[in-house]
């Protein structure tokens, strides 16, 4: 108590010869009160209890206990029947073609949405501002209107399939026309990572660069796009992973043909009807930890950006 | 400094106008913009002008015949309620949540964020299926649910549970970072002033982040109305009872009826635009 008191004097006059060992929210309690009572969260502001425990109680119960049950349910499987369910040739079918389609949609989305970005950036031109509300139509459109309107164009006397067809490329109910459906569902996110990074760089840095003697090209290359990467890859990953997931706009595209066109979110959707409910937790097992994965990715990529600017700030 | 902060700008305006070091050729620029159309224009402009040509081939009549259909009023209504349940128990949690995040320190708060932001990384299907290993009739509530003759899975209550799930992180994720940007001296102010608890967070609080509250609900009430996977596990498709507005589609859709179910889906397209529109509007305000 004693200290807790003669640090709140140190505190008042501001004139301690020795640095604060207590941390920043203990002092200001300490002079506050004067008891030595912590203030819950270190403000001084109401609700906290309150705030966190709704919050906790929330996710508890709509989120954590129900995802628990996932765990629960494979818990109950021996290593060798988790193995066999998860390692049935149509399931792994599945997963390679899950991955594959995911991987290559965020592949073009990363491409594209660079130019998206870039364009709806650097560039003047009329309904300039209509684009760019437009790129998150994905968000907003429920996926199963975005997958019927994909399936309609692409089937073989759809608006763009009847074209590609005499061409004998054929996307509707084939892995192509899943990778269509994910690049649709997936392109708002690199566009929207991409465009804050590209409003904060520096003009200088391309001004010194021009006045270097690089072209556009170099520029480009060289100065602008090592600063754009971790942005791309932080899109990227989420469009990976949002692609994995996606079910609503794929079954109508995608043919579901078993081995074949069949997605991982589709097989568990089956086995559930199936009522064979340990499969479809196996399979969702090893797809959430494949998730939660990206989103630790994704974490370490922001936290590791976050550090090396805050070390460029004190450099 | 302040001449190569003029020229600077100046360099800038003219970026567009003029072929100079800080530009593309116009060449460049016009092939870039062409890309980026064609890209657009083929994988959104496609499907929503495709959306309402087919809900329209039959005429007026036949579309609103479609919407007037009693299937399609049960599924308009259920959805209808489904995010009137969701939408503000989600206010309600990413108010709270953003509260405790933002004006406080604790241990495990990035946990929490963490946390907060799982359910976008789980598949739609895994997030029905949870709530049929916790409550269908093999669940692990499930016998003492069938005793006590509750029923959730095949039902209105696993629709609105599989939902609260899919849209739990929107609201929290909008004001998170909002209220952390806005630092609280206001709310101390007002409770130096001797403003209660509640006062300060209803007349000083809520109006400082309204447009960000605002677009938070937004988003949650379109992906509440338009949550097509995880309702699709719970739901059972039983016509008139636990077809939401988006299973509706899908049934009208495998049966072929090809313009009732894309008039269907034109209401959620109108829905997208309205939220699409909101979000522009939201943007506008606050950057002035």
């Amino acid at each position: 108590m004693a200290v807790v008191e003669e640090r709140g004097t140190v505190l008042e006059t501001g004139s301690s010869p020795l640095p604060s060992p207590l941390p920043p929210s203990l002092q200001v309690t300490a002079r506050r009160k004067g008891g030595g009572r912590r203030l819950p969260g270190g403000s001084v502001l109401p609700g906290f209890g309150l705030s966190l425990g709704i919050a906790l109680l929330y996710l508890g119960l709509i989120v954590l206990i129900p995802l628990s049950t996932v765990l629960l349910k494979t818990v109950s499987l021996t290593w060798a029947e988790f193995l066999a369910k998860v390692t049935t040739p149509r399931a792994l079918a599945a997963f390679r073609l899950s991955f594959t389609a995911a991987f290559v949609a965020a592949t073009v989305n990363a491409v594209f949405g660079v130019i998206v970005a870039w364009v709806l950036e650097r560039y003047r031109f009329p309904g300039r501002r209509l684009v760019d509300a437009m790129v998150d139509l994905p968000f907003a459109l429920p996926t199963a209107v975005a997958g019927i309107a994909l399936a309609s164009i692409y089937a073989a006397n759809g608006w763009i399939g009847q074209w590609l067809a005499p061409l004998g490329i054929e996307v509707a109910y084939t892995p192509l026309g899943i990778m269509v459906a994910l690049t649709f569902i997936g392109l708002p996110f690199v566009v929207r990572t991409v465009q804050p990074v590209l409003r904060d760089i520096d003009p200088e840095v391309e001004e010194a660069a021009a006045s270097l003697g690089a072209g556009r090209w170099t520029t480009f290359f060289r100065v602008l796009l090592p600063d754009l990467v971790p942005a791309i890859a932080t899109g990227f990953v989420l469009a990976f992973a949002r692609g994995l997931g996606e079910y609503g706009s794929v079954i109508f595209i995608a043919g579901n043909m078993p081995m074949k066109s069949e997605i991982v979110p589709l097989l568990i959707m089956i086995q559930l009807e199936q009522y064979d409910y340990a499969g479809a937790t196996a399979i969702a097992l090893v797809f959430l930890i494949a998730s939660f994965s990206l989103l630790f990715l994704i974490n370490f990529l922001a936290w590791r950006r976050y550090r090396r600017e805050s070390s460029e700030v004190a450099s | 400094m302040m001449v190569g902060n003029r020229l600077g700008a100046a360099l800038r305006e003219e970026r567009n106008d003029r072929y100079g070091p800080l530009t593309e050729p116009r060449l460049v620029r016009w092939l870039l913009i062409a890309a980026a159309f064609a890209f657009l224009g083929f994988f959104l402009i496609v499907p929503l002008v495709l959306v309402f040509v087919k809900a329209f081939e039959g005429g007026w009549s036949t579309y609103l015949a479609a919407l007037r259909d009693p299937m399609a009023t049960a599924a308009i209504r259920l959805t209808l309620l489904v995010a009137a349940i969701a939408v503000p128990a989600n206010l309600v949690f990413g108010l709270a949540a953003a509260w405790a995040i933002a004006k406080f320190r604790f241990r495990g708060k990035n946990l929490l964020v963490t946390l907060i932001d799982l359910p976008f990384s789980v598949s739609p299907v895994v997030a029905g299926m949870i709530f049929v290993l916790l409550f269908g009739a093999q669940g692990l509530l499930g016998p003492w649910l069938s005793a006590h003759d509750v029923k959730i899975i095949f039902a209105v209550q696993g629709i609105v549970l599989a939902t609260m799930f899919v849209t739990a992180p929107l609201v929290a994720r909008e004001l998170i970072p909002l209220m952390q940007s806005q630092g609280d001296d206001e709310e101390e102010a007002a409770l130096t002033l001797g403003a209660s608890g509640w006062q300060t967070f209803f007349r000083v609080s809520l109006p400082k982040v309204r447009w960000g509250l605002l677009y938070g609900v937004v988003l949650c009430n379109a992906r509440a109305m338009g949550e097509f996977g995880a309702v699709s596990v719970v739901s059972g498709h039983i016509r008139g009872l636990t077809n939401t507005l988006p299973l509706h589609v899908e049934i009208l859709y495998n049966e072929y009826q090809l313009a009732a179910s894309f008039a269907a889906a034109s209401l959620l397209t109108l829905l997208a635009l309205v939220t699409l529109a909101l979000k522009s509007m939201i943007e506008w305000r606050t950057s002035r």
